[in-house]
């Protein structure tokens, strides 16, 4: 599949450093599928200790059926667990636009099939602004030509050209190319020193 | 032209193919596998008809999940059990070597590598667990993947990857006693910040590290994503070499003096090309404390917490969030605050010398009749060690409980947990809001001998007034 554009509404989660715990907490790791991670995104920040409702853009009704998450800088930091990706894109959101992201984050997303794009800090919090003033803003994400286009303004993303290109092409299927290149794995495994009691350490 | 860096080395080495996206597909030459991130994968495989392409090149242990009290199966949390039974199976069916409950190699993943000899030099590692950076201790190319990064690894033995850019950390300087590895981590992450690591590998150097033992540089490199950085790695020596002899799985006889010119052969050249150059001082560096919510917000014990003027804009939202979560007042000393529980343990300070020096200062002493404190070996085999020299006792006797090996409290996913508001004093890695189990519970992170000596004073102290 070849993903080009992304288009929807937008919902914002603000705040530097947002680690994968607070994205699904831990204990909800213990389940050995990824069926129902949707459920569990920003848990413990959407309930409070008795499990009531607490204010979060994830709770409130006026971002429902959001696509585009909208963060802050490095977000999706900490663990490598997929769980946190899965989570997010589960419960409907299908790009994350940011400042910045951790690296392990943005490689998960990217597997996914979801673009993890940046975009300069004055653009995110005027981006912010406008869907929390307005959150039936409707936003186009081009990962064609790199831009967030909403209320009449388009704006410069940034995406690794190797993301861009996964995406675009639809090659994010990374098992399927590296399956092809099978031939050429045994070659270098054949030339690896430790694979073959070193023998090959002087070359 | 300039030398290469070790990164440069390894990773040209295990170049496979270059792929349509412009990513290289590396060759992994050992994936280590754990009960929580790996189920899907297998999954995954068995979806599409896949076999493991590689079974000899990965190796299977059970950490997260395990409970440190009772190991006895079935296990009483259901979970916990369909997920050590979804482990055992995936290994017997894709062939995978395992090492389970009641084998003395299980323990946490980033302990077990090591402490094996499956950890070398000049191999690039990978493991669905994002303190994999640990293992570049020994000079190798060690990340944390996800879960379908796991499947392409047991359906290839590759990753696509986009290569890194290397910051050289020079650390410098004769560390003053009572001052640990994990002083200088939370030292290089203060300074550097949480996110100055993304799209770099980490390689530490410097007289301060080439003296350390390799249990302090796995401390060193394990929390190197705690910056942000995937990688870390230490060129490897004669303390690396030394600390490999002898073990299971390390070359033996004459395969070992080979491998030995492999490993000097893979570190970095004198004249390598670097893309950023830091330096770091050591020689002046307290024990360190966190106070915040990311291992950034660090300071010496002796220090003040940062006022919020002092913030630049930017970070100041997250420091006002870390202080409301924390209940702590900016500008007010750190030592001194009580704490609920003493957890000692982890990936990043759960090792032989780790409970050695703890014991230490706990010897002959007694935890604050306030205080719950627990110490948990990070493997089965640091364990049945630390027993043989008697600091078990020592634990036990001091009112610490004596546990057996696992992630325990270092994340919420096995009956260890904060309750509450508690605050915790942890030799662990990540002090993030909720990461020990409670929403509202509270991480503070510092060396294993500074919990030691909370534990006994029942607040934050400075650990070496008990060494003197
Ligand atoms: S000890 Fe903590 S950081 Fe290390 S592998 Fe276990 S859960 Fe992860």
């Amino acid at each position: 599949m070849k993903i080009t554009e992304i288009s929807g509404t937008g919902i914002p989660v603000e705040g530097n450093d947002i680690d994968t715990d607070r994205i699904i907490p831990a204990r909800y790791l213990k389940e050995i599928t990824f069926t129902n991670m949707g459920k569990y995104a920003f848990y413990d920040e959407r309930h409070d200790s008795k499990g009531e409702l607490r204010p979060h853009p994830f709770n409130d009704h006026k971002y429902d059926g959001a696509k585009i998450l909208i963060v802050n800088k490095n977000f999706g930091c900490g663990s490598s667990r997929e769980h946190a990706p899965q989570a997010i894109l589960r419960h409907g959101i299908k790009a994350v636009v940011g400042e910045s992201f951790a690296e392990i984050f943005a490689g998960n997303c990217t597997m996914l099939g979801a673009p993890t794009v940046t975009m300069d800090e004055r653009e995110v919090i005027d981006l912010m602004a406008a869907v929390r003033a307005n959150p039936g803003t409707s936003i186009r994400l081009s990962l064609v030509h790199r831009t967030v286009t909403y209320s009449g303004k388009t704006v410069p993303i940034h995406i690794a050209d190797v993301v861009q290109k996964a995406l675009t092409e639809g090659t994010w299927d990374s098992t399927r190319l590296m399956l092809e290149n099978m031939e050429k794995v045994r070659t270098t495994a054949g030339r690896i020193p430790y694979l073959n009691r070193f023998q090959a350490a002087e070359g | 032209m300039a030398g290469k860096s070790l990164f440069r080395k390894i990773w040209d080495l295990h170049a496979v193919a270059k792929l349509p996206t412009g990513q290289t597909q590396l060759f992994i030459g050992l994936h280590l596998v754990h009960e929580v991130t790996s189920p899907q994968a297998f999954d995954m495989l068995r979806e599409q008809n896949l076999r493991v392409a590689f079974p000899d090149r990965n190796v299977a242990t059970v950490d997260h999940i395990v409970p440190t009290a009772s190991q006895a199966r079935p296990f009483a949390d259901r979970q916990a059990e369909d997920m050590m039974k979804a482990i055992e199976r995936n290994a017997k069916e894709f062939g995978i070597r395992f090492f389970g409950i009641g084998d003395a190699h299980q323990g946490i993943v980033h302990v077990i590598g090591p402490e094996t000899g499956l950890t070398q030099p000049g191999l690039t590692i990978a493991c669905g667990d994002s303190h994999t950076s640990t293992h570049g201790a020994f000079g190798s190319l060690a990340f944390g993947i996800g879960t379908s990064q796991v499947k392409d690894v047991l359906a290839t033995q590759c990753l696509a990857m986009t290569e890194l850019k290397v910051r050289r950390i020079n650390v410098t300087g004769r560390l003053r006693p009572g001052v640990y590895a994990k002083d200088v981590i939370l030292a290089i992450i203060r300074k550097l910040g949480v996110n100055g690591g993304i799209g770099y590998a980490y390689e530490y150097a410097g007289d301060t590290v080439h003296r350390m033992t390799m249990e302090e540089r796995m401390s060193i490199c394990n929390m190197s994503i705690e910056g942000g950085a995937r990688i870390g790695y230490i060129n490897p020596d004669e303390t690396t070499f030394e600390f490999i002899r002898g073990r299971e799985f390390a070359p033996k006889g004459g395969d070992f003096d080979r491998a030995v010119q492999y490993w000097k052969s893979v570190s970095s050249d004198a004249d390598a090309h670097y893309d950023s150059v830091v330096d770091l001082n050591a020689a002046e560096l307290e024990p360190m404390v966190t106070w915040g919510i990311t291992p950034g917000q660090a300071i010496g014990i002796r220090e003040r917490m940062p006022a919020l003027a002092e913030f630049p804009e930017s970070e100041r939202k997250s420091a006002e969030l870390a202080y409301h979560h924390m209940g702590f007042e900016p500008g007010r000393p750190i030592a001194g605050t009580p704490i609920d529980v003493a957890f000692i343990g982890s990936c990043t300070n759960s090792r032989l010398s780790d409970l050695r020096e703890a014991a230490r200062i706990v010897k002959g002493r007694k935890v604050a009749k306030t205080v719950r404190a627990l110490v948990v070996p990070g493997s089965t085999s640091v364990k049945e060690k630390a027993e043989a020299e008697g600091l078990d006792r020592i634990f036990s006797e001091a009112g610490f409980e004596w546990r057996a090996a696992g992630c325990s409290m270092c994340l919420a996913m096995n009956p260890d947990k904060l309750k509450g508001r508690e605050i915790c004093a942890s030799s662990s890695n990540r002090n993030f809001i909720g990461r020990q189990g409670s929403s509202t519970g509270r991480t503070i992170l510092m060396s294993p001998v500074m919990v030691a000596a909370a534990a006994i004073e029942g607040r934050l102290v400075d650990a070496r007034e008990f060494l003197i």
